[in-house]
């Protein structure tokens, strides 16, 4: 199967949905915190707490939504060429003692989520941290999981899932291809 | 990258790309816990041939905090002093598995040596080497201007911004001092002309390079001449080496008090710089000789924060360096 999974408004009917599952979960707002991991988790975070932050008035979206950089904390930097360090920016509130949830687009393997929970761990102490995801395309090698779900997507190990974002790439679309596709978009081939 | 040896080897892109590291290492160091996990089971060696107490730590500190195992080796009381020559000492550190050396020598193009001669496999930091190069300085040094200046100029509240991916470009910096016996000057000539500041030196004619014709600098022999001729953004005061003075027939001027007088900074001549300059020492400083305690002390000196950005610039160079795959750099 190849080609496009989600279209516009897809996405946006799973970000609507995951954010009223995140309140749900967490009984409303208080110390909900969001932290998008760069590059695409990024927007989806913020795209998140816009859309909570319309169903709880109270909760302040540029106050509780940061980045978190976790390129220093991987386990292959080894395997690549240098990598680019990204920005780190916490929210305003703080991490300590938070419901942090994690924004990430691709979920696959497992080990971006392994180096996140090792850099939150140096930021602060939070009360718990949760994953929000936009496609779980599966194949994990670290027994972690997601709590929150866009769509989850089976794919081959040869496959490559592109998720394209208005924010970064001009345009909003998920799209599998058999490995061929090289246009620099996340092909969740490390997330 | 495969080693740091010379500003005069990196490109503008290089460059940035190490500043903007460094930037995000800063970042950091406000933290609680400030190390890294990063460079978990490396090995980097501080060799040091001559004595250094602020580079040394600073490449220590910098390596600790990315988690790397640090080796210090001093020529004094080691092998060297017994008269072993630099080969004997890296096939040594080699057979250790030093994975980068930082190396600090006396002799002019010592660590090239090192790097170029195929006697270890490692890295090689320059930490300095004789009067010829130290680039982690320059680097720290131009870190240090670009968050201070760069974005600053738009107006209140401009300094802000970040200076992400920005070069120095429209800067005027000021080198006062030593540049002959320099290689803090001679790094940062290179580095901030790749970056697109331009360079006035302030020196005594005898404490002047030959051949500074060819340099992309503009000359002046007083300090207060070049107060009166150029906008100065930063100034940086070289410190002046104790044996070049007055005394026998070496010295290169005719009195502590006269260097003051032509080439020291106090703070009248503080005063006279734009509003938003800002004063620079690479140190050690010698109060009283070329920077009074006043300006030393002022608002306008960041000769502390230099510092602190040094840890963060080491750690730049290291990571970039180290962290990525071996055959892709």
């Amino acid at each position: 199967m190849t080609g496009t999974i989600l279209s516009a408004p897809d996405i946006s009917r799973a970000l609507t949905r995951i954010a009223h599952e995140i309140l749900e979960r967490n009984g409303g707002a208080d110390r909900l915190v969001l932290l998008g991991i760069p590059t695409r988790g990024l927007p989806l975070a913020h795209r998140l707490a816009e859309r909570i932050a319309e169903v709880e008035s109270s909760f302040d979206a540029t106050a509780r939504c940061g980045s978190l950089d976790i390129t220093m904390y991987r386990d292959d930097l080894a395997k690549h060429p240098t990598r680019n360090i990204g920005a780190t920016k916490l929210p305003t509130v703080g991490i300590d003692d938070a419901v942090v949830v994690l924004v990430d687009d691709v979920f696959h393997t497992g080990r971006t989520i392994r180096a996140a929970l090792d850099a939150v761990k140096d930021e602060g102490r939070p009360q718990s941290v949760q994953l929000a995801v936009l496609v779980d395309r599966g194949h994990r090698e670290l027994p972690i999981r997601a709590d929150f779900v866009g769509k989850n997507i089976p794919t081959a190990r040869s496959e490559r899932v592109h998720v394209r974002l208005t924010e970064t790439d001009g345009e909003d679309a998920v799209l599998l291809s058999d490995g061929g596709l090289r246009d620099g978009s996340t092909t969740g081939g490390t997330a | 990258m495969k080693h740091l040896l010379s500003t005069n080897d990196l490109s503008r892109a290089q460059a940035i790309r190490i500043l903007d590291t460094a930037e995000q290492m800063a970042a950091t160091q406000d933290r609680e816990i400030r190390k890294l996990p990063t460079l978990r089971g490396k090995t980097i060696v501080n060799l040091f041939f001559e004595d250094s107490t602020r580079t040394r730590i600073s490449f220590e500190a910098a390596a600790k905090r990315l988690s790397a195992d640090v080796i210090n080796f001093s020529a004094k009381g080691s092998s060297v002093s017994k008269g072993e020559s630099l080969k004997d000492t890296a096939l040594t550190l080699q057979a250790m598995g030093a994975d980068a050396v930082v190396i600090r020598h006396w002799a002019s193009g010592a660590a090239y040596r090192l790097a170029e001669s195929g006697w270890m496999h490692g890295s090689v930091l320059n930490a300095g080497d004789g009067t010829h190069q130290h680039p982690t300085q320059a680097l720290l040094d131009a870190f240090t201007m670009r968050k201070h200046l760069i974005g600053a100029q738009e107006g209140p509240g401009a300094h802000m911004q970040t200076p992400t991916g920005n070069d120095l470009t429209g800067l005027t910096v000021g080198l006062v001092g030593d540049v002959l016996h320099s290689r803090v000057a001679r790094s940062n000539v290179s580095l901030l002309t790749t970056l697109g500041a331009k360079v006035v030196l302030v020196s005594p004619p005898t404490l002047v390079p030959v051949g500074i014709e060819s340099w992309p600098v503009e000359v002046v022999h007083g300090l207060d001449e070049a107060l009166d001729r150029f906008d100065i953004d930063a100034l940086m005061m070289l410190r002046v080496q104790r044996e070049r003075m007055s005394g026998g027939g070496s010295s290169f001027f005719p009195s502590a008090q006269e260097y003051t007088r032509l080439f020291g900074l106090d703070g009248d001549r503080m005063r006279r710089l734009p509003g938003h300059a800002i004063v620079m020492h690479p140190g050690p400083m010698n109060r009283g000789l070329e920077i009074t305690a006043e300006a030393a002390d002022s608002e306008r000196s960041v000769i502390v924060e230099q510092v602190s950005n040094g840890v963060a610039v080491r750690m730049a160079a290291l990571y970039l360096l180290l962290a990525g795959e071996e055959d892709a750099q």
